[in-house]
């Protein structure tokens, strides 16, 4: 076992550095934060394009006393509710039908209201007037009563815990450490398929299996690529934190994790490893298969497709603490590190996590064993049986 | 080099067989490399030489049979003890010359700073010293294999494997080669390689193996394998006939105005004896003892001494 970490750890420190001290692993570690870039040298005009009013605008084709009280109405009711709760309002002429003037190409309206304020018409397209009736209704009501329309006043009682509000909060933060898991994972764990290609191609495997166990080669460039992810988490994360500390507004505050905020990011990067080597170790093998990087690049999308399959496994039962699709999301190998984080978000027992982690590396190894097994039989050639092969010690 | 005793034979496989589908490339073979010796495995290509050196060192396992390497039968125990030159070289491309040498000692347990120390040293004294620092992608293909072929002894093993070692070199190369074998085997280290070169095999090995369509034909010294065919006799006499002619073996060939024959079992003196009673008027008398190319054609056949020139011409042209 000492030998076969020795050299593997041989193996990373050769892939790690050729990865990190190569001019692309800038591009690498800056890929992320140009889309971010981006958004600050466009952030202007997405802006302007977040403020242009996209609400619904209703015409008013009603006598003007009617139009003045439905626009009074309009104005205390989105004082209460705010801009974006209620269509906007525009006043149209009477004449023509509001049929005909629909029907002009010049039409700015979606729908419009005729009639008078106790008894109004509203004419559009049936969509239209099913999505809008209720706000029209509403805004007529507010327009009858008029003044006798009391506003209640609500006596806010505060309270320093709210076990809804924090269940609510940490089933939040238990799908965003979710997805961010799975995006760093699909992001960097894709990379591994074509991680042997540069050792067949340059015929360097040779050299490297007749010194060194396989299971070895596989571990260590598992190990180098964790490592470069690492590193690449470590900037992006560091990048992220600093952006954060000099937007945040005063008084904003995180919702806590069930197991608290230390412990919860210890886990995440846990189990972003295990996703990491799961998902790795079996790319590894999958990869090492490949002759090519065009055949690489074919395998590329269906391993996508499997691991959004998982993602989706395990998203679905983050809500559904304790029930079986939970318990399978955490069984199963490949979910259950994106199962594990919800769950610590949510529940408190940590014994559920040494666990699942012990269960996990149970698999890394086996995938890793598998993965060895069908590269010796595949690519060196190698005779045995696939029992005998599935249990020889690493030196053979 | 590790200081334990060594076993008497570094590499022993009995009954190996290693077939890939229907193909058996190592057909039942038994081979025992004695310790500290120069071992060539002498074949043409496709004989069986890379698949028998592979199955040996443990990149792959046999079917049947079984193997030791250093008196382990697990071959990759043994890592640290031994070098190993593939035949397909390989070396990553972006790495500098010492760090490939350097990396290649780490990988069979050197630590990376003697590694580093040592292979600057092996480089200086080869006169690569200028090259150290370069990319292998800037080296020639001679520097690059002279450095894979530092990494296979950087660590100092007890016994080296060079898969056809000579191929792409030219000859001033080989000719270092050579000396650098010898050197290893002076340190007392054991050097197994194969090649289908058979002057190599012929001016470094102490013992070969002819191998041809998996299976091993012979199994011992150059001297061994010359000493199965007979010496060659080419006499040449004034007189062209007379009674001495019957003491003549019965297969001479007369050519060029001379015979030709194999050395009679019962040695040369009753042929000499018949030759001055019956005053043949001897002019010349030489006898030739057979090559290892000889020996080759004779022990592995005609067809596999053919393939083999081929396969050399072929290499040259390359």
């Amino acid at each position: 076992m000492r030998e076969l970490m020795r050299a593997a750890f041989v193996i990373a420190r050769r892939d790690f550095t050729a990865v990190v001290l190569s001019r692309t692993f800038i591009f690498f570690l800056l890929g992320p934060l140009f889309p971010i870039i981006i958004g600050m040298a466009f952030g202007g005009l997405g802006d302007k394009i977040s403020k242009t009013d996209l609400r619904p605008v209703v015409g008013l084709a009603l006598p003007a006393q009617d139009a003045d009280r439905m626009e009074r109405a309009h104005d205390r009711l989105t004082a209460r509710m705010g801009a974006e709760a209620l269509p906007t309002l525009r006043r149209v002429p009477l004449t023509p039908a509001p049929r005909v003037q629909l029907a002009r190409p010049n039409a700015a309206v979606v729908v419009i209201v005729s009639g008078s304020v106790a008894r109004p018409v509203v004419t559009g397209q049936p969509d239209d007037i099913k999505r809008l009736e209720g706000d029209i209704s509403l805004i007529a009501s507010a327009a009858l009563a008029e003044r006798s329309l009391h506003m209640v006043h609500i006596e806010p009682q505060q309270v320093s815990t709210s076990v809804g509000a924090q269940t609510q909060g940490r089933l939040i933060i238990g799908r965003i450490a979710q997805i961010v898991i799975f995006f760093l994972t699909i992001l960097l764990a894709g990379m591994i398929l074509s991680n042997l290609v540069e050792e067949k191609t340059n015929k360097i495997i040779e050299i490297l299996a007749a010194a060194v166990p396989v299971d070895a080669i596989f571990l260590g460039k598992l190990m180098a690529m964790l490592a470069m992810s690492f590193v690449g988490i470590f900037f992006w994360g560091s990048t992220a934190f600093a952006v954060f500390l000099a937007l945040k507004a005063p008084g904003i505050s995180l919702p806590e994790p069930a197991i608290g905020w230390p412990l919860f990011l210890m886990l995440a990067v846990i189990y972003f490893g295990m996703a990491y080597t799961l998902l790795g170790s079996l790319f590894l093998g999958i990869g090492a298969q490949a002759a090519t990087v065009r055949e690489v690049q074919t395998l590329n999308m269906p391993v996508t497709m499997a691991q959004m399959l998982i993602f989706f496994f395990a998203t679905y039962a983050v809500d559904k603490m304790g029930s079986p699709p939970e318990i399978a999301a955490t069984i199963v190998p490949f979910s259950s590190p994106f199962a594990m984080i919800a769950r610590a978000a949510q529940v408190d027992a940590l014994w559920p996590h040494l666990l699942a982690i012990g269960w996990q590396m149970i698999w890394v190894a086996l995938i890793i064993r598998i993965g060895v097994l069908l590269f010796r039989r595949h690519v060196l050639k190698s005779g045995g049986g696939w029992w005998k092969q599935l249990f020889r010690s690493a030196t053979g | 080099m590790n200081g334990a005793p060594q076993p008497t034979y570094a590499v022993e496989g009995h009954a190996v067989v290693k077939t890939f589908g229907e193909f058996r490339a190592v057909d039942g073979v038994d081979i025992a490399v004695p310790a500290g010796s120069i071992y060539g495995i002498l074949g043409p290509n496709g004989a069986g030489k890379t698949t028998l050196l592979r199955t040996l060192l443990g990149i792959i396992d046999p079917d049947e049979g079984h193997r030791t390497l250093l008196g382990d039968p697990a071959p990759l125990r043994q890592a640290r003890n031994v070098g190993y030159l593939p035949e397909e070289r390989g070396l990553y491309p972006s790495m500098k010359a010492f760090e490939a040498v350097a990396f290649m000692g780490a990988l069979r347990g050197l630590p990376l700073a003697i590694g580093r120390q040592r292979a600057r040293a092996m480089l200086e004294d080869y006169g690569m010293g200028a090259s150290a620092e370069k990319p292998i992608r800037q080296l020639s293909k001679g520097m690059a294999q002279t450095v894979q072929l530092f990494g296979t002894i950087v660590h100092e093993p007890q016994l080296i494997v060079l898969d056809e070692p000579f191929s792409g070199l030219d000859a001033f190369n080989q000719g270092k080669l050579e000396s650098l074998i010898r050197e290893q085997a002076k340190r007392g280290v054991t050097v197994l390689f194969s090649t289908h070169v058979i002057a190599h095999a012929e001016r470094l090995c102490e013992r070969i193996a002819i191998v041809a369509g998996g299976r091993v034909r012979f199994d011992g010294t150059v001297a061994q394998a010359r000493d199965r065919l007979r010496p060659q006799v080419r006499l040449r006499t004034r007189l062209s006939d007379g009674s001495w002619r019957r003491a003549l073996p019965p297969e001479t060939v007369a050519e060029d105005g001379a015979w030709h024959f194999a050395m009679p079992q019962e040695g040369i003196e009753p042929l000499l004896r018949a030759l001055l009673d019956g005053n043949a008027g001897i002019e010349s008398l030489s006898i030739e003892r057979p090559g290892l190319h000889d020996a080759f054609v004779a022990i592995a056949g005609e067809a596999a001494a053919r393939q083999m020139q081929d396969d050399q011409v072929r290499e040259q042209a390359a």
